[in-house]
């Protein structure tokens, strides 16, 4: 008979004491924000979806040597190229050479793991990840992404 | 339609739990075969969620696979990740250096103690509570930005290569994992008062689901449901791997094999895996984090390798049979909740359903990794 008047007031304290915990959160400062109106910042090694590097002039580092496509394990990446003749100086002669320039880099997003092999095999340093994570749409070809396009845009 | 169904005595009738059934968190579709409010036989069926991951690690080079192998348990990625890398360096004969191997072994701790603050707050949530979930996810957030930080992402990392990292720990990173422990020391404090005391809790779990120590060996369980059932069994003591010997700590063994023991178990491993963290970074050694001569191109010469670690819910190990290509010829990966789970449909039988419901969120199932 005692043993279960003990049980009885021993779960009423346990029950008072879980309530005394939670009227104690009630009082502590809020964690979360809300979202659309406030964001929190991104840390500096977030990893986006990817993004083409400039250089001085303002064109895509990349010089299409394809080490990115070969690396990515779903296959989301493809390149095209075109090859461009220049004229370039050797020893007082002028000559003509060949060089790829990059006409395409597409992404597809849909299928990209953000494994981050391209950026780890550019031997180049031409491609970085970038913050953008406010990504929503309803249709799928909103995700694949033309590199070039956004790096011409933003240029201009 | 016709009138009401009048069951007969005797009869039984078929419940389907899931596969889209909140309390199997995921998509495991239970079959039980009902009487009245006793289960008199249960049928897991699988096959939801494969995504053929074993397939994908036989025709793709070594590093494509690394992606996959935070995709089987999201909540404790690093785990698996761990695994599979460690079981490459063994079959390829790649040195890692101490530096990478000690961060490995704090973030992989960080992350189990995150997987257990989550599991902590299903599992309760699955009794009809829903507060500790919000305080467990408080705690579990701090965890998840501290690795944002490092790893560049919050749930399916691919932190690890193979001989090292992907990228060094900063100070800041250093600072706040030092800052982390004794506020997660506060708040197991805080939920030991707040739900290991409780009386409903208690009622709910003590003696109820009791899986005994030769069923746990009957299926190969591991992990937090073993050491329940008073099985000290725990691969970084066992089997040491990485830097794990270097470390002070001890492995919680429960002897009651009920629901209440495993909920123990885990919650105690949160302090262990606090003490880990402590000591390591305590210990870390500078120098680089990816060794100096590394093969370009990973090709492990003709053979057998196996590795097994301790992630959040048991014993993961990873076997690769190489032929000296490129691809691996035969990727298997034995899963700790596979066996956890095959379990589950001869311990239910005879109990009330609300009781197999509690033992199967002890069990701490994740779809994506039984079903890879």
């Amino acid at each position: 008979m005692g043993a279960y008047f003990t049980e009885i007031f021993r779960g009423l304290q346990s029950l008072a004491i879980g309530l005394g915990i939670t009227f104690k959160e009630f009082f502590q400062p809020v964690v979360t924000v809300s979202y659309p109106y406030e964001t929190i910042k991104m840390s500096e090694r977030y990893r986006g979806h990817i993004e083409l590097i400039e250089d001085e002039e303002g064109k895509a580092k990349c010089v299409v040597c394809g080490m990115c496509e070969r690396a990515c394990p779903s296959g989301c990446i493809s390149l095209a190229s075109e090859s461009v003749e220049y004229e370039v100086e050797v020893k007082g002669e002028m000559k003509t050479k060949k060089k790829k320039v990059l006409t395409k880099y597409d992404l597809n997003f849909t299928t990209c793991s953000l494994c981050g092999q391209c950026v780890e095999n550019c031997n180049f340093g031409a491609i970085t990840f970038s913050k953008d994570y406010n990504l929503a749409s309803s249709r799928k070809e909103d995700f694949h992404f033309d590199l070039l396009n956004r790096l011409k845009e933003r240029n201009s | 339609m016709s009138g009401p169904i009048h069951i007969q005595p005797g009869e039984t009738f078929t419940l389907n739990v899931g596969p889209q059934h909140p309390a199997t968190h995921g998509v495991l579709r239970v079959k039980m075969e009902m009487d009245g409010e006793y289960i008199v036989k249960a049928e897991t069926v699988l096959g939801y969620i494969h995504r053929m991951h074993e397939l994908m690690g036989e025709n793709r080079t070594y590093p494509q696979v690394l992606p996959n192998l935070s995709r089987l348990d999201y909540l404790g990625a690093l785990g698996y990740t761990h695994g599979h890398v460690l079981a490459v360096e063994r079959a390829a004969g790649i040195e890692v250096p101490e530096r990478a191997e000690y961060i490995r072994a704090i973030t992989v701790e960080l992350n189990r103690v995150a997987s257990h603050l989550f599991w902590f707050g299903a599992f309760v949530m699955d009794l009809g509570g829903f507060t500790p979930l919000m305080y467990a996810i408080q705690d579990r957030e701090h965890i998840l930005d501290m690795l944002e930080a490092v790893t560049g992402s919050r749930l399916t990392y691919c932190y690890y290569r193979f001989g090292g990292l992907y990228n060094d720990i900063d100070d800041d990173f250093i600072a706040a994992a030092k800052a982390f422990i004794p506020r997660m020391r506060k708040s197991l404090k805080k939920y030991d008062a707040l739900v290991t005391g409780n009386i409903i809790f208690e009622k709910r779990l003590k003696d109820i689901g009791p899986i005994s120590a030769e069923m746990c060996r009957k299926y190969g369980a591991t992990g937090p449901v073993a050491r329940g059932a008073g099985i000290d069994f725990d691969v970084r003591k066992n089997e040491p791997y990485s830097v794990y010997p270097e470390f002070d700590f001890d492995i919680p063994v429960y002897h009651e094999c009920d629901s209440l023991a495993r909920y123990k178990v885990r919650m105690e491993e949160m302090e262990q895996s606090l003490r880990i963290v402590e000591q390591g970074l305590e210990k870390l050694p500078d120098g680089p984090i990816m060794p100096a001569k590394k093969p370009k191109l990973i090709k492990p010469p003709a053979g057998d390798y196996y590795q097994a670690v301790e992630t959040a819910r048991g014993s993961f190990g990873i076997r690769i049979v190489s032929d000296g290509g490129k691809n691996a010829y035969r990727f298997k990966l034995r899963s700790p909740t596979y066996s956890n789970m095959s379990l589950f449909d001869e311990a239910c039988e005879g109990m009330m359903i609300m009781d197999a419901l509690a033992m199967m969120g002890s069990l701490d199932l994740v779809i994506p990794e039984i079903d890879r």
